[in-house]
């Protein structure tokens, strides 16, 4: 049986192209939904009256769905409300509310583990509110929000493959693509998805791991 | 534009809901039992005193954790049959399932075996309990129990997680939304039924490991 064909130069490049993809939509993803996250963090850590309770029952529903069902609403519910987005746009506006949500709450976290006596301490020392966030309280929360948030970065980049169903053009996809012109090239392809991912993301684990070390 | 949503959808269509979550219930407790299996294992296995066990241990944790779910699925989906084993979509989601959430179930038991302190080890093994009874009759229960709601957690993600035997046509409530979708053309019912279909097993676990937390938190401060 022909299991090396696999890694003949055009399919060794096609496999390579959609991890490129892979690589694009979750960097992409990332800054979108590290940006949401900190926003929506934010928020519901100044607990706007009114707006709080609404964006708690918001991020616990989206927290509490399958990636999968998010990735479907945007690509599949929307358009039936006059929203229509290609793979790639709908990829990316999915894996940005689901990681979104999820970052919110290592946000929310960070902060509140801040004392909050350290805002009194702040604020009668002279401080004003955006300038005890600044200088006081965001640096802490950062030091011990950046583990769990590079944790969630690894989820992310993994959970790009669920845009499979999508037919986005991301790894997975171009490995069943492989597949379907040959059955015995897809262990070899699965295994170099296997080793590319892993690439990516352990040394992502390590730097997560160097960051808890340096945790007070 | 003509309707765009018609709860009708859930009475016509019952049966399919129905077969699907039933499926989605199914895998998720097949898989649950058999990661937390596999996951205690691999967690004795990472602080066994034996080197090759305490590396291949490491090995499965660190490896499984950082490539996808659906890569795992495929493996037992597409991999296996070009290798002369077949297996169909329910089947090789689940084992997928079970393999993927095994590593991370590894990892919650492990940090749990270390917060039971290496002298109640030693006392057992010095009353004459060998490392496996000290494992399964002092450490372990001990464990379980400080680990209870990172595993309950870990519970809700496979949940949500089962949603990939959608991907390998393995019969699930995704699986047959797809197919109820695709004769009423009415997403947005049917993926609204299908997530409070989702929110009916997640939301009261997470209820659970909130409940869980307060109480461990309370418990660890007074």
């Amino acid at each position: 049986m022909d299991f090396a064909g696999a890694y003949s130069w055009p399919n060794l490049s096609f496999i390579l192209q959609g991890f490129g993809m892979t690589l694009l939509v979750a960097a992409l993803s990332i800054l979108f939904s590290f940006v949401l996250g900190t926003l929506l963090g934010i928020l519901r850590y100044t607990r706007v009256p009114l707006l709080n309770p609404l964006l708690a029952v918001i991020i616990d529903l989206i927290r509490n769905l399958p990636l999968l069902l998010i990735i479907y609403f945007i690509y599949i519910v929307l358009p039936q409300l006059g929203l229509k987005l290609p793979p790639f746009g709908a990829a990316i506006a999915a894996l940005t509310l689901f990681e979104g949500a999820m970052i919110s709450e290592i946000v929310r976290g960070g902060l509140t583990s801040v004392d909050r006596g350290q805002i009194e301490a702040a604020r009668s020392s002279g401080l004003g509110y955006v300038q005890t966030m600044r200088h006081i309280i965001l640096p802490q929360a950062l030091r011990r929000m950046a583990p769990p948030l590079v944790s969630q970065f690894i989820s992310l980049l993994k959970d790009t493959s669920l845009a499979i169903i999508i037919s986005l053009p991301e790894i997975m996809h171009n490995v069943q693509i492989l597949q379907g012109h040959s059955p015995n090239y897809v262990i070899p392809a699965l295994i170099v998805a296997a080793l590319l991912y892993f690439a990516v993301n352990y040394t992502l684990s390590i730097i997560a791991r160097r960051l808890e070390a340096r945790k007070i | 534009m003509s309707k765009t949503f018609d709860i009708q959808i859930l009475f016509d269509h019952w049966d399919r809901f129905l077969e699907g979550f039933l499926h989605t219930i199914e895998a998720s407790a097949i898989a649950l039992i058999g990661s937390f299996t596999l996951g205690t294992i691999i967690a004795v296995m990472r602080i066994s005193p034996l080197k090759p066990l305490n590396w291949l241990g490491t090995a499965y944790v660190e490896f499984i954790r950082n490539i996808p779910l659906l890569l795992v699925v495929f493996f037992f989906f597409l991999g296996l049959p070009s290798l002369g084993v077949p297996l169909d979509g329910f089947t090789s989601g689940t084992l997928g399932l079970m393999v993927y959430t095994a590593s991370f179930i590894a990892e919650s038991i492990r940090a749990g075996i270390q917060t039971v302190p290496t002298g109640q080890t030693e006392a057992a093994r010095a009353t004459g309990l060998t490392y496996l009874q000290t494992m399964t009759s002092i450490v372990l229960p001990q464990a379980v129990k400080i680990v209870l709601p990172s595993i309950s957690n870990q519970f809700i993600n496979l949940v949500k997680n089962s949603s990939i035997l959608a991907v390998v046509a393995g019969l699930d409530l995704m699986y047959y939304a797809d197919l109820i979708n695709a004769d009423t053309f009415l997403p947005l019912t049917v993926y609204t039924l299908v997530a409070l279909f989702y929110l009916v097993l997640t939301l009261p676990l997470s209820m659970a490991v909130h409940a869980m937390e307060r109480r461990f938190s309370s418990a660890n401060r007074s």
